[in-house]
């Protein structure tokens, strides 16, 4: 067996390093869950309705969500965090406590945004979630299981949580992007068919052309690498994807495909997505709920319109808001009477047209 | 100060990675930048601005054309350090520029490699530290700072060889907002501290507080001018995968709906006041 680099067992961080075979998927549990979007995509049927766990049928983004059991709504969080502390080099005079006593529940199907400046505990908190950091206190449990239970099986939570690292293309290592993007998939022990259409799928969703992708990742360029080392978690069919600024050092359009694609895949598989950013702008975006992070602890965990309409606050802990809701906080603090929750165009061009025929009636009514 | 010989003139400069190939990185060149300036560079990913900066202390040579530090040519030998003590460079990655194990060592480092007397380097990192908002962490040692003020340890590192101009190539890339906020914020300092400032950067709300900005796409400048005639022209920039600040955006969806700003609106300070002409 040749010797497998460090590298990509960190990004596919799902995979057996030794690179052997590890089980069919029918002796993983959870692939059961996969989404039905999947399953329509190998025309296999449905294994039965979609239904919220509070029985409402599933909205479309999510009703790709196929719940295990016998008919049971029981599973309502992907991931929940329990009073998670994590304390680099405990007992030691440089223990830094990384996390401290976090709890938070993410729904499945959800778009979170996880923001808060260096230091902070991100990259500590997503290292957890399929098993890079052990927890020193608490539990982190994936799709109700506790991966460090005795007996669980670890690397069947590293196939269900996919996790992008950072600059994740200096990661790439074989000869073609497709064989690439395949190591995942082959490491999981599916069938060459399989690996195939898995592939051909995830290079679909990153928008990677044939012909890329026989081509050396090393003949790419930056962006077209950052998307054939997203498509290869992809590939894997997690249930959840976590990316570590996917958009980092890339020029504002590259920023925005990566971006887009992404969220699209999110809205074709209803896959759990958690992003990491520290773009405010973007995160405002894309995500539809937000975690905040500030020293170890959790600041604000909530809607996207209920965490920019904490505006100020987000200020007061170091991190930036998006320059639109800048300018409303400042014609605020110029004393005009104006909502300053808004953080997208759209939104803002809708705020002061209203204002501003608000002001016409007045004079009108004046 | 403006003075009629330019810090920096670059004449028709091309330049190609490999010679076989037909494309080249820098295309046909030219510009200058006057001293004291701050002067952004925009540009997609591979539209050769980082190869177009490394020209600027001598990094790369031009192929054809000619690249003049305050008339010194970049390629006559006997200016090769001239040139790198007048024009510093500012990398990407902290990581990757730092040397030494305690901050004011490795801010003394090129200082040192200059043969500055003792007593001198002394005074010399002193003030690049404080230039550059470090100097508290004269002591420290660099794996223990954030990116931003690793990246302000860079600049010290550069500052204290006294140069006229500083080459920023994508130097808050890594960074967070605070990071990018502390490094603007030196940036500023050292502009007013006379020094000429060239920064390449991805982030429109950087370009948008220079004196001007360059535009580059495909090895050629194809835009010049104030941060605010630059970003007027957002189709424009879009044509060149390039964006403006969300201040502009939002002035040209508001002119889309018939609310009309002035065309010079691109900082949300300068948005927020217009608004509340309009609104107050």
């Amino acid at each position: 067996m040749p010797p497998v680099t460090a590298a990509p067992i960190m990004r596919y961080s799902g995979v057996n390093p030794t690179g052997r075979n590890y089980a069919s998927p029918t002796n993983l549990p959870e692939v059961r869950n996969i989404p039905v979007a999947f399953f329509n995509s190998l025309s296999l049927p449905p294994q039965g309705e979609a239904y919220s766990y509070r029985g409402q049928k599933r909205h479309p983004a999510r009703a790709g969500v196929v719940f295990c059991g016998k008919g049971q709504n029981t599973v309502s969080h992907i991931i929940e965090v329990q009073n998670l502390t994590y304390v680099y080099n405990p007992g030691m005079p440089d223990a830094v406590t990384a996390l401290d006593a976090i709890s938070f529940s993410v729904e499945e199907g959800d778009f979170v945004g996880i923001i808060g400046s260096t230091g902070s505990g991100k990259s500590t908190l997503i290292s957890h979630f399929n098993g890079i950091n052990r927890p020193t206190s608490g539990k982190v449990l994936v799709d109700g299981k506790d991966m460090w239970q005795q007996g669980a099986d670890l690397r069947s939570f590293r196939f269900m949580v996919g996790l992008v690292m950072q600059y994740p293309e200096y990661q790439l290592f074989e000869e073609t992007c497709a064989k690439d993007i395949a190591y995942g998939p082959r490491n999981m022990g599916l069938s060459e068919a399989e690996i195939e259409q898995r592939v051909r799928e995830a290079a679909a969703f990153v928008g990677l052309s044939e012909e890329l992708l026989q081509k050396s990742p090393f003949e790419l360029s930056g962006g077209q690498k950052r998307r054939v080392a997203i498509a290869g978690v992809m590939a894997m069919r997690p249930r959840v994807l976590v990316l570590d600024e996917p958009a980092a050092g890339l020029d504002p359009e590259g920023r925005d495909t990566i971006l887009s694609q992404i969220k699209e895949y999110h809205e074709k598989t209803g896959i759990t997505v958690l992003l990491v950013s520290h773009s405010m702008e973007d995160i405002a975006k894309y995500a539809n709920r937000v975690l905040v992070l500030n020293h170890a602890g959790i600041a604000m965990y909530d809607t996207v319109e209920n965490v920019f309409a904490r505006a100020q606050e987000l200020l007061e802990l170091g991190l930036s808001v998006p320059q639109v809701t800048q300018i409303f906080l400042r014609l605020r603090q110029m004393g005009l009477d104006i909502h300053t929750d808004v953080y997208t165009i759209p939104y803002a061009v809708k705020t002061i047209r209203k204002a501003l025929a608000a002001k016409q009636g007045g004079a009108q009514d004046a | 100060m403006p003075n009629e010989n330019p810090m920096l003139r670059v004449q028709d400069v091309k330049f190609r990675y490999d010679p076989e190939q037909p494309r080249y990185a820098v295309d046909g060149v030219s510009m200058e930048i006057r001293r004291g300036e701050f002067v952004a560079v925009l540009g997609a990913n591979g539209c050769g601005k980082s190869t177009l900066a490394k020209h600027f202390n001598a990094i790369l040579l031009p192929e054809t054309g000619t690249v003049l530090v305050e008339d010194m040519d970049t390629r006559s030998e006997e200016h090769l350090y001239d040139v790198r003590q007048k024009v510093g460079m500012v990398f990407q990655n902290p990581d990757n520029q730092i040397v030494a194990t305690i901050v004011e060592e490795d801010v003394a480092f090129a200082p040192e490699n200059l043969g500055v007397p003792p007593a001198e380097i002394r005074t010399r990192i002193d003030e690049a530290m404080k230039l550059a908002g470090i100097y508290e962490k004269r002591e420290a040692a660099p794996y223990k700072l954030s990116g931003g003020q690793k990246q302000r340890v860079a600049i010290a590192g550069v500052i204290a060889m006294r140069p006229d101009c500083l080459v920023l190539d994508e130097a808050t890339a890594m960074l967070d907002p605070h990071g990018r906020a502390q490094v603007m914020r030196t940036i500023r300092q050292l502009r007013e501290a006379g020094i000429t400032i060239v920064s390449i950067t991805h982030y429109m709300e950087e370009a948008a507080q220079a004196d001007r900005v360059l535009v580059m796409s495909r090895g050629r400048i194809v835009m010049e001018g104030t941060p605010e005639q630059v970003f007027s022209q957002t189709q424009r920039l879009h044509s060149y995968h390039l964006d403006v600040p969300q201040a502009a955006e939002l002035r040209d969806e508001l002119s889309k709906v018939g609310i009309e700003l002035p065309k010079e609106v691109i900082t949300p300070e300068a948005c927020a006041e217009e608004l509340y002409k309009l609104l107050k």
